[in-house]
């Protein structure tokens, strides 16, 4: 069997100067000859892998007949952002961990195809939208927040023919999107393109509009609106609660990244938003947004960046691809190590972080074997900034100031996994508002979900 | 777009804005903020909201130039706009009737000091107010505040106006001229605030501050506005921006102020070069 097609991507050296996007996408010829992998089994085991239930085979079928317009209309039938997913899916656990050719060799490579074909339907685009909306119903329907959950729930509403309006507290759409992964990994133009599109189906996005302070759910439902969608996200970073947290150099991913991407402070002072980075970066934390924060303080001209994360490789939960294409850029990775304390000078700034080494005991009850400390093996990491990217929970601000919306224990908005209802009747709710930080297409499927189950409510079934 | 529907220089470098936002304006109540942005470049800045008119859905904003951006917001005219504004922001300031309230303002901080002062006033409070600055001719909403207060003390650096001396040297003389204050409200440039909540500690006087911690995105997402009050760790922009200000470590607030001082200072000379340049329209 042959082995997937490899992606050309810019090199280490090359691009950890600059904030290009890292991989060049398929070409035609590698979109067709990777596609021919595919057995077009009729069982269809991939798709069972995919939250918005993109037809696997069906569009990769297009793309072997070299019908990469087609292969576009498969995809956008069910998934409103495939150039997107296409980039940041967690392929190897969603589809690709269920094809059939990964259980001897390594599977069809399902999120480059996609990624290939939203590509050329970008570029290739004709005037005529490539799928289109039902016939308007005028009932009017809210969705809050930008991020992948409310883009979905927007754009599946508005095909099935809503008139619907997305409120969102930013300046700018797209959630994590937009402020949390950088240009290298998902250029915002292709944010901008895919939004585009959702607008083009008719949804009215609105911006600064803070739910819950600007206006509430209450008057929505006064103003006219059927039923409301909360995509909100988990957008309130967690700190470590050790000494020093304070210091000035101290981030949270979540600013740092933001004044990065959002406000893109990469290019200061052509743009107003600074960002300060040191020589020697320490980024506290193993997830996506910890390879994130440390691959843009790297391309932001610190000498050395480290990762320091309590568990060991495997117990990363980024992205395989990420942690990779870290490794190859040279991120020092400093795992089964564990902050204690950030150190200051005498004008507050940092000078030092001191850390612990760990070793793995007992499995936890989460199956991993628990880190425990290594006994006297304090020692002082010389650092001038950190970042803490050690998790997001629930904003509380929308929760708060809705009455009745009920919450668990950690603070997430409590939703029937099976339709995303919330404890207030027409109120839906999915994403990281409701499962905790997650993942992108985790966000998309609880959209998916909630557009449907309001189609329902509000018909009347 | 939020069109600038009036605009005038109340004072060297403080300028006052009445910018349409009626859904700001609809909710907008006494110490609540707004952050607004200037243009596709700009920096997101949080600003008080120093008056608001709900039947004209606007807002009022009053601004000092102490760098680039608030410089380019001095320079915006009657029919300019805000690419956004957001808000209103923060916990509004807690009114209730407590008997004699004493209202600090430090500077440009009259601007927000005059919505609170207003509200204690209407809420059926004894209304003193202390308006310090660095000489007479800084000194703005004198009729404003002299309507809603029950007495108005002026201090100025200089002695050009009121007392020579600071606003601490007010408050001190109204309290030891046997004023029962039961709250003191002290909003200002955070030396100020400190010094006066150092005094009225002294005294057991509750204080209130409003912290301008620097913000990125004022809805409680980038943890960047944090603060220490009371030992705990508080982001200001959505737990204040008031908070007791005997329990504020200011010494920390004023360190974290200065964080991007290095590169606020660059772009702000390279703004003054090029500023005239592209001020030619
Ligand atoms: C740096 C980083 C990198 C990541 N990398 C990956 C990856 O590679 N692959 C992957 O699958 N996942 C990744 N994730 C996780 C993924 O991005 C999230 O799980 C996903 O974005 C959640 O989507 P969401 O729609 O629930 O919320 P969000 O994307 O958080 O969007 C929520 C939106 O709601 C807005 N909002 C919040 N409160 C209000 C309010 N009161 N009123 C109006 N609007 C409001 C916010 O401004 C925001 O725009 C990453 C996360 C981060 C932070
Ligand atoms: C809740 C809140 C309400 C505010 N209300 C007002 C207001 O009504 N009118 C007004 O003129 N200003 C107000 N400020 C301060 C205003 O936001 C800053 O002056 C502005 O962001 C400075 O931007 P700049 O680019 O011009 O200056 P920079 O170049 O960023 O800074 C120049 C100098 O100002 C200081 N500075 C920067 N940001 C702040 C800040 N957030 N607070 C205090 N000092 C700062 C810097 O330390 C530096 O010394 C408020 C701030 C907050 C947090
Ligand atoms: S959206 Fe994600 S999970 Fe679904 S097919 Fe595409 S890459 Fe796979
Ligand atoms: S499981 Fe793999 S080989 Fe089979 S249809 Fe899906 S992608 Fe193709
Ligand atoms: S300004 Fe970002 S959390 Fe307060």
């Amino acid at each position: 069997m042959s082995d997937k097609v490899k992606m050309r991507e810019q090199s280490p050296a090359e691009r950890i100067r600059n904030f290009n996007e890292v991989p060049y996408g398929y070409d035609e010829r590698e979109a067709v000859q990777e596609a021919s992998r595919c057995l077009g089994c009729k069982k269809r085991p991939c798709a069972q892998g995919c939250p918005v239930e993109v037809d696997i085979p069906d569009f990769i079928a297009r793309i072997k007949a070299e019908d990469f317009t087609g292969a576009a209309e498969v995809i956008k039938r069910k998934n409103s952002l495939p150039a997107i997913c296409g980039r940041v899916c967690p392929q190897e656990s969603q589809c690709e961990a269920l094809c059939v050719l990964g259980r001897k060799g390594e599977p069809v490579a399902i999120g480059r195809l996609e990624r290939f074909v939203a590509d050329y339907e970008r570029e290739h685009r004709s005037s005529d939208a490539a799928v289109v909306p039902a016939a308007g119903n005028k009932t009017k329907v809210a969705v809050v927040g930008s991020g992948p959950a409310g883009l979905t729930a927007a754009a599946d509403l508005a095909l099935m023919g809503y008139e619907v309006v997305l409120f969102e507290a930013l300046h700018a759409p797209g959630g994590v999107l937009r402020y949390g992964i950088p240009e290298f990994r998902l250029p915002k133009a292709i944010l901008d393109e895919e939004v585009g599109y959702i607008r083009s189906l008719g949804v009215d996005l609105q911006y600064n509009m803070l739910v819950g302070a600007t206006l509430s759910i209450e008057e929505l439902f006064a103003d006219g609106y059927k039923a409301v969608f909360i995509g909100t996200g988990a957008g309130l970073p967690y700190f470590l609660g050790i000494p020093g947290e304070n210091l000035n150099g101290v981030y949270s991913a979540n600013e740092f990244l933001t004044r990065v991407n959002l406000m893109r402070a990469y290019r200061f002072p052509e743009y107003d938003t600074p960002v300060r980075i040191g020589r020697h970066v320490a980024v506290v934390g193993g997830g996506n947004v910890a390879m994130d924060a440390a691959r843009t303080a790297l391309r932001l001209g610190a000498e050395r960046v480290s990762i320091v994360y309590r568990r060991a490789w495997e117990e990363m939960p980024a992205r395989e691809e990420e942690k990779h294409h870290g490794r190859e850029e040279g991120i020092d990775f400093k795992l089964l190590n564990n902050p204690v304390a950030i150190l200051g000078d005498d004008k507050g700034w940092v000078e030092g972080m001191e850390c612990v080494r760990m070793e793995l005991g007992e499995p936890d009850e989460s199956g991993r074997r628990r880190p425990v400390v290594i006994k006297g093996s304090e020692y002082v990491l010389d650092v001038d900034t950190v970042v803490v990217a050690v998790g997001q929970g629930p904003n509380p601000l929308l929760i708060q100031s809705t009455g009745g919306l009920e919450t668990n224990r950690r603070g997430n908005i409590t939703a029937d996994p099976e339709t995303m209802a919330t404890s207030i009747p027409g109120v839906y709710a999915g994403g990281d508002i409701v499962t905790g930080a997650a993942t992108v297409i985790a966000a998309m499927g609880a959209g998916k979900i909630a557009a449907r189950n309001m189609d329902a409510y509000l018909k009347g079934v | 777009m939020y069109e600038i529907k009036h605009a005038a220089d109340l004072a060297e470098s403080i300028r006052l804005l009445v910018v349409s936002a009626p859904m700001v304006a609809a909710k907008a109540k006494a110490g609540h903020f707004v952050v607004v942005r200037n243009g596709e470049t700009g920096e997101r800045i949080p600003l008080t909201i120093a008056d608001y008119d709900r039947e004209q859905g606007t807002i009022t904003l009053v601004i000092q130039s102490v760098g680039k951006s608030s410089s380019e917001i001095c320079e915006l005219k009657a029919g300019d706009a805000f690419t956004d504004v957001l808000g209103p922001l923060g916990h509004a300031t807690h009114i209730d009737r407590v008997g004699t309230v004493v209202c600090v303002a430090g500077g440009v901080g009259v601007a927000p000091v005059y919505p609170i002062a207003r509200a204690f006033k209407e809420a059926g409070n004894k209304l003193i107010s202390v308006i310090g600055a660095r000489s007479k001719d800084l000194i703005f909403f004198q009729t404003e505040m002299e309507a809603v207060s029950d007495a108005v003390h002026y201090t100025t650096d200089d002695g050009s106006y009121g007392l020579h001396g600071f606003v601490t040297d007010a408050v001190r003389n109204i309290v030891d001229g046997g004023e029962k204050v039961s709250e003191v409200v002290a909003i200002g440039p955070l030396p100020m605030m400190r010094a006066v909540a150092d005094l009225t500690r002294g005294y057991g006087i509750p204080t209130v501050v409003s912290l301008n911690a620097l913000m990125v995105d004022g809805t409680g997402m980038c943890g960047g506005c944090r603060v220490t009050v009371g030992g705990e760790t508080k982001f200001s922009c959505v737990d204040g921006p008031d908070f007791d200000g005997h329990q504020v470590d200011f010494a920390e607030l004023l360190r974290r102020q200065n964080r991007f001082g290095e590169e606020e200072k660059m772009a702000y000379d390279r703004h003054r070069k090029e500023g005239h340049k592209c001020r030619i329209r």
